[in-house]
């Protein structure tokens, strides 16, 4: 009696809560093993999936991954559950997604920084080198000393782009420059991320870009400790120290989950390979508001900018075609 | 064993069920608290943690998935424990033993599945045995401390494995990854669609053998023996060392093997996570939960293995976030550890009741 009881009160409470009041479509993401917080491309795709229950009045949920098992059961736990359009953020779910679309046919996935061929998937991923080169045009321009920092967080493919596209920028605006390189060997430790970045100020590095994630964020302490300088990632991070942070490269996968869900709207989604760079929105610089940016910086990006989007420019995306 | 003894010791191992239950009932109820305290709805919440397993048998075969490793990583805490050894390296060992299985996984063409897949189980089981040994000898050889090598071992394993896949074994245009074993290395996946693999069966197997060795064998007589009291054990003419070196080479062992099951049951190659996978920690806190015995490390793992997938369900059902599960896992390992104190204290106190009865009873004799 006592459980039947109990039974209906759950159903009751699982009725309540599925019933939804929104009209648009249901589009959920799953994060990966970074989760929600990590100031980058997680927080920026739960962004793009805010502006859609604003904008497109879509029904929204986030699942993070616990471990890298969970990739399969989630990305079918929310197809199974109804969901209309399901991102699965980050190239790590890549094999997850190669197994699970085909099971879904009706539902729709999207896959952020990888590619998968199936026809009911779209995956998008940035040409990162061209926003770094942009920062790196910035960080030569900007810096007094000639000496330049990079910071990674492991060696990566998808790393190894961003070094290479900022390492032509500084180059072909400054050929005399020095640039120092390190990797923290992970992408969650701002402990050691401050310790590389206190080691490149401290050999004459007066600015610093970064594509560690989290460990990034001991670099921005660094500089506000130091008084120096550095360029953030992904997400707009002038913000969390205006003075310092005088620049960042922008990475919207916000733009990308968001386009997601208007074309499934429109009833114009297709499985495709969408590559932003530049000239598509997909990536950008951002500048700081707290402090005065020259107008001769701004001019050389901004020309940067134009020869990239208009083919003039071709950059790098690997050490061996720098 | 008398009769009694056996009784004795049944009433023992009922009275530690209950408290382990009584421990996880109490962590559900703190998990409770906070979850009312985020505004979510615990019964939905919860509701949601058994559906995750219960529900359907695509979530049972899920929550195998997740509770194998611990299984292994819980055996290899608990063996190297009862020598008296911290192994921290668990993590380390099932990282090697990975790579182990995925290199064998996809080098070795042309074998039948009944060759290539133990041969693939072994070489993880072997790295993951060298990765423990090397720490074993350390510390029979010099002293040195186990746990601080283990540690070490565990980012050797991480940063190596890490150079391989970005450099000579890397199997992808752009991922960090090896190649995929050849089918021929593949577990086979009894409920599809569903990645539950036989490896939970070997899981279960080696949990056998553990015992067997620990108290079935002279090996493991004499391991025990270290664990009790090395020096005992030395002047009783146990070769020590012997058994420190042995013990972590068996525990090291069943992590590799524990990543090999995973590579060639789940992932089908080896992925470079940019960080640690978390089941070597996780199994020292599954070999506490399960005292170290083979029985309770499957208890715990289970235990374990349901509350992550059941983690991941709460979020997309009750939109309750992960971190909850780790406070309900962190406060089932408190209460556990805290009602061994309790039991302890009631113990005493039990034995020295019945010491005053017997005193109080002699006394009466005597007056008569």
């Amino acid at each position: 009696m006592k459980r039947s009881l109990m039974l209906v009160l759950v159903l009751l409470l699982a009725l309540s809560l599925g019933v939804s009041a929104k009209t648009g479509p249901k589009a959920v993401m799953v994060t990966d093993v970074g989760g929600l917080g990590d100031q980058s491309f997680n927080d920026a795709a739960w962004r793009g999936l805010g502006r859609a229950e604003k904008e497109l009045d879509a029904e929204i949920r986030v699942v993070e991954s616990s471990m890298m098992t969970d990739y399969e059961p989630n990305l079918a736990n929310l197809a199974e559950s109804g969901a209309d359009l399901i991102w699965a953020v980050g190239f790590l779910m890549t094999d997850a997604l190669e197994n699970i679309a085909p099971l879904y046919p009706d539902t729709k996935f999207g896959l952020i920084d990888a590619v998968v061929d199936a026809p009911n998937v779209l995956s998008v991923t940035f040409k990162d080198n061209e926003a770094s080169y942009l920062a790196g045009v910035f960080a030569a321009l900007w810096s007094e000393t000639g000496v330049i920092g990079f910071i990674g967080g492991m060696d990566a493919p998808v790393i190894e782009r961003f070094e290479v596209g900022f390492r032509a920028g500084v180059m072909d605006t400054n050929p005399d420059a020095e640039i120092l390189i390190g990797y923290a060997g992970n992408f969650d430790d701002p402990g050691k991320g401050k310790e590389l970045a206190l080691t490149q100020y401290n050999r004459g590095a007066d600015i610093i870009y970064h594509a560690a994630g989290a460990t990034g964020l001991g670099l921005i302490e660094a500089a506000k400790e130091t008084g120096k300088y550095a360029i953030g990632v992904d997400s707009d991070q002038t913000v969390l120290a205006p003075q310092h942070v005088v620049a960042s490269m922008l990475k919207r996968v916000d733009n990308a989950v968001f386009f997601g869900v208007e074309a499934l709207v429109k009833d114009e989604f297709i499985s495709d390979h969408l590559e932003l760079g530049l000239s598509e929105g997909g990536v950008g610089l951002a500048y700081s508001q707290g402090v005065e940016i020259p107008d001769s910086i701004k001019k050389a990006v901004g020309d940067a900018n134009e020869a990239i989007a208009a083919g003039g420019i071709v950059v790098p995306s690997t050490r061996a075609e720098l | 064993m008398t009769i009694n003894e056996t009784s004795a010791k049944t009433g023992h191992q009922l009275e530690r069920l209950w408290i382990s239950l009584a421990a996880v009932g109490l962590a559900l109820a703190v998990g409770a608290v906070v979850i009312i305290w985020a505004g979510r709805s615990p019964l939905l919440a919860y509701y949601a943690l058994w559906d995750a397993t219960f529900g359907s048998w695509r979530g049972f075969g899920e929550a195998l998935v997740s509770i194998t490793p611990l299984i292994f990583t819980g055996l290899s805490v608990a063996f190297a424990f009862r020598t008296g050894l911290f192994n921290i390296g668990a993590e380390g060992q099932l990282i090697m033993g990975q790579m182990g299985a995925a290199v064998a996984g996809y080098a070795f063409a042309g074998l039948p599945a009944a060759v290539h897949v133990p041969l693939a189980l072994l070489s993880g089981a072997l790295l993951g045995a060298l990765w423990g040994g090397i720490p074993g000898v350390l510390k029979a050889r010099l002293g040195a401390h186990e746990v601080i090598n283990t540690i070490m071992m565990n980012y050797i394993a991480l940063y190596f494995t890490h150079y391989l896949v970005i450099g000579p074994l890397k199997g992808h245009s752009y991922l960090p990854v090896t190649k995929q074993v050849l089918d021929s290395a593949k577990l086979w996946r009894f409920i599809p669609p569903t990645r539950a693999n036989i490896g939970v069966f070997a899981a279960l197997f080696m949990a056998l053998v553990v015992y067997f060795i620990l108290w079935r064998t002279t090996l493991g007589y004499e391991c025990r023996a270290v664990g009790l009291n090395p020096d005992a054990a030395e002047y009783a003419g146990i070769n020590v060392s012997h058994k420190l070196v042995v013990s972590m080479m068996i525990s090291g062992g069943l992590a590799g093997m524990g990543g090999a099951v995973q590579v060639l049951g789940v992932q089908h190659r080896f992925y470079d996570m940019f960080g640690f996978t978390g089941y070597g920690f996780d199994g020292i806190a599954v070999a506490l939960l399960g005292n170290n015995h083979p029985l309770g490390v499957i208890a715990g793992a289970s235990l374990f293995g349901i509350l992550a997938r059941g983690s991941q369900n709460m979020q997309s059902m009750a939109q309750v976030p992960r971190q909850i599960i780790g406070i309900v896992q962190a406060a089932v390992v408190i209460f556990v550890t805290g009602e061994y104190a309790v039991r302890r204290f009631l113990e005493r106190r039990r034995i020295s009741v019945s010491a005053n009865d017997f005193v109080s009873t002699t006394s009466g004799r005597d007056s008569r």
